[in-house]
């Protein structure tokens, strides 16, 4: 098995464990943490393709990498101000409570 | 494949798995952590050292920070009632296990096709500057305004509201 | 400039020692050993300037606050952090039974392991960096980034009131001081056009007229250099922004439920992380290891490195023992309002100095907005508080 498989393997089982974790935790807070993981599985993948692939001097792939970093930050930043409050609003950050529209 | 892959790779899903089946909120950030170092150390070992150090700048310098404190501001660190998993948990799981049976069958499948072994490059740190405000510049501004516009909101959305007089 | 034998072994004596050191062992190992070598040797060094610093720090504060210091244990209290190091490695160890004890136990042991990471892209001489890295500032702040979350674990694990606001204070501090640092070592980053440590040393190695080229001496340099002195002043939570740990008011901040060794590991972080931003700040403004005047080359270039280290640390303690403490608040208004316009406006001023050429209008025009802005700033912060007149209070 080429080390760009071994690479791949990680990040795909990196990405099924984040999104067994936003699935299944009960905590908001906890979702964002599966979609970060997520997002973390796909910048693996970008940068190993990057390495293995044919034109790693044209560097689209740790571009592509760092412009996934900045915006993960970004949208973990917003998620967890709504996350903080929605908290505010309904003193529980349970999903699984949170099932009706009526606030 | 190398030993020193192999450990990064055992640190990485051991603190990935950490994070989404620990009870203790603060103990998943932490375990989150873990994970991120982990893959900021197989960054380097993919010789992409700007995206390893970006990833512990950006990640475990801010993003783990940031989900810290929203535990502590929310009060996830006491234990709910119910237990942390959801009602409905053997379908996410089975979801989960799904798409990494696909993902798995994809990249085996096609292992044959995969490049062996090709030489390092040579990425030098002005490279980067040179292709982030030459072909990619327009990224790079919409990054910029994607970026004020997330703070912006992120502060707007997490304001106290004006308290309601009677 | 003499290149006598003398003066190129002093400088480089370090260096043909490790060589030396290393020559003993087979070919294949000698990397890896030479690195093991160079990493010993930082490991041993600073926490001996460590300890030389807790005596010096107490001195220092001791004659400025009008008081002798510790002056039993050895003559002028030399010996000291002897009895510091005997007392702390035999106090008992301490664990709260509600705390998280693996959590607890890591915090300290993670944060000594980020503050010592700092120390492997510093040029402390000719030739003598551990790691030559093309990104070395870039993974010099990707460490200091991670020693805020073990602030933060120190002060969550402790399940104490004090030690949890502590770490918010402290974590908070941090982030709000990160980007005005980022900021005014990037303003150096952009003229010398590299990260790598060693070149911009080597872009500050010049002299014309028998001065230096260092970047304290042009005056987009010099306000970054006191941006940066600031930031750095709040990154290690010494005074006057000390309130997260503030003896007088939350008893020890994040670090009330430490005791004996992983108490003077707390300190021993505190102290390291001091030098390793003096020496950047040094490498980045001060010319790290170069000679302040063409004919004083002939001095080796660490014993520049660390005089300079050591003059940053004693304005830090002079500055510790001459300001009042700063609240929250304002230390928080004053990175977001006043350090980071400012830090911003200094980017745009290494800008045109860099594009104007060289002549005697760039540093009239760069001076001249530079002190209008801080001016300027001042006087608009100035204006919406009612102060009355100063007063003055002599002791008798």
């Amino acid at each position: 098995m080429s080390p760009l498989a071994g690479f791949l393997i990680v990040a795909a089982l990196l990405f099924s464990i984040g999104l067994a974790g936003a699935l299944t935790r009960r905590n908001a807070i906890l979702v964002l943490i599966g979609i970060e993981l997520m997002l973390n599985a796909a910048n693996l993948n970008l940068i190993a393709f990057w390495r293995y692939g044919p034109h790693p001097e044209a560097l689209t792939g740790m571009m592509f990498a760092i412009f996934s970093i900045a915006v993960a930050a970004a949208e973990a930043a917003v998620g967890l101000g709504l996350v903080i409050q929605i908290h505010r609003h309904a003193h529980t950050t349970d999903i699984d409570a949170m099932n009706r529209m009526k606030g | 494949m190398s030993f020193v892959f192999y450990i990064l790779a055992t640190l990485t899903l051991a603190g990935a798995l950490a994070a989404v089946m620990l009870k203790n909120t603060v103990h998943c950030a932490l375990a989150l952590t873990v994970a991120f170092a982990g893959l900021a150390l197989l960054f380097l070992n993919l010789d992409a050292q700007f995206a390893g150090f970006a990833q512990i700048l950006v990640y475990i310098g801010a993003v783990a920070i940031l989900v810290v404190f929203a535990i502590l501001l929310t009060k996830g660190s006491e234990t709910p009632k119910d237990g942390v998993f959801s009602r409905t948990w053997l379908a996410g799981l089975a979801i989960a296990a799904a798409v990494f049976a696909v993902l798995g069958w994809a990249v085996l499948n096609s292992a044959w096709a995969l490049p062996h072994e090709t030489a390092v490059p040579e990425v030098t740190v002005k490279q980067i500057g040179d292709a982030l405000v030459g072909r990619y510049v327009l990224p790079l501004e919409i990054v910029a305004v994607l970026l004020t516009a997330a703070m912006i909101g992120a502060v707007i959305v997490a304001m106290h509201e004006k308290e309601r007089t009677k | 400039m003499s290149t006598t034998l003398f003066t190129v072994t002093a400088d480089q004596f370090f260096v043909l020692l490790q060589h030396w050191v290393v020559s003993f062992l087979p070919g294949s190992w000698q990397p890896v050993a030479a690195t093991v070598v160079s990493s010993a040797a930082i490991v041993l060094l600073f926490p001996i300037l460590f300890a030389l610093t807790t005596v010096f720090e107490r001195k220092g504060l001791a004659r400025i606050q009008n008081r002798l210091g510790p002056n039993r244990v050895g003559p002028f209290g030399i010996l000291q952090p002897m009895a510091d190091g005997i007392k702390s490695l035999t106090k008992e160890d301490i664990v709260p039974t509600t705390a998280d004890a693996a959590v607890h136990f890591l915090a300290p042991v993670l944060l000594v392991v980020a503050v010592f990471m700092g120390f492997a892209v510093l040029p402390m001489g000719r030739n003598m960096v551990l790691v030559d890295m093309d990104a070395g500032l870039l993974f010099y702040f990707a460490m200091g980034a991670s020693t805020e979350l073990s602030v933060f674990m120190a002060g969550w694990s402790s399940r104490n009131k004090y030690s949890l606001l502590g770490a918010m204070r402290a974590v908070a501090q941090m982030i709000s001081y990160e980007v005005p640092l980022l900021l005014s070592a990037v303003t150096v980053v952009m003229i010398t056009g590299s990260l790598s440590l060693t070149k911009i040393v080597a872009a500050q190695d010049q002299y014309s007229y028998g001065l230096p080229h260092w970047y304290i001496f042009t005056p987009w340099g010099f306000a970054a250099f006191v941006l940066y002195a600031i930031s750095t002043t709040a990154e290690t939570n010494r005074s006057p922004f000390d309130l997260p740990e503030g003896e007088s008011e939350l008893v020890a901040g994040y670090h009330t439920e430490y005791s004996g060794f992983k108490f003077a590991l707390f300190f021993l972080a505190e102290y390291v992380a001091m030098f390793s931003i003096s020496g950047l700040g040094t490498t980045l403004f001060l010319g790290g290891w170069s000679a302040p005047f063409a004919f004083l080359s002939w001095v080796p270039s660490w014993i520049w490195f660390f005089s300079k280290l050591m003059m940053s640390i004693f304005v830090f303690i002079w500055l510790r023992g001459t300001l009042p403490r700063l609240r929250q608040d304002q230390l928080m208004n004053f990175a977001w309002k006043f350090v980071l316009p400012l830090c911003l406006l200094n980017l745009l001023v290494a800008a045109l100095w860099r594009f104007m050429g060289d002549g005697w209008l760039r540093w009239v025009v760069c001076s001249a907005i530079l002190v209008l802005a801080y001016v300027g700033m001042g006087l608009i912060g100035m204006r919406s508080k009612r102060l009355g007149p100063r007063s003055y209070r002599y002791a008798e």
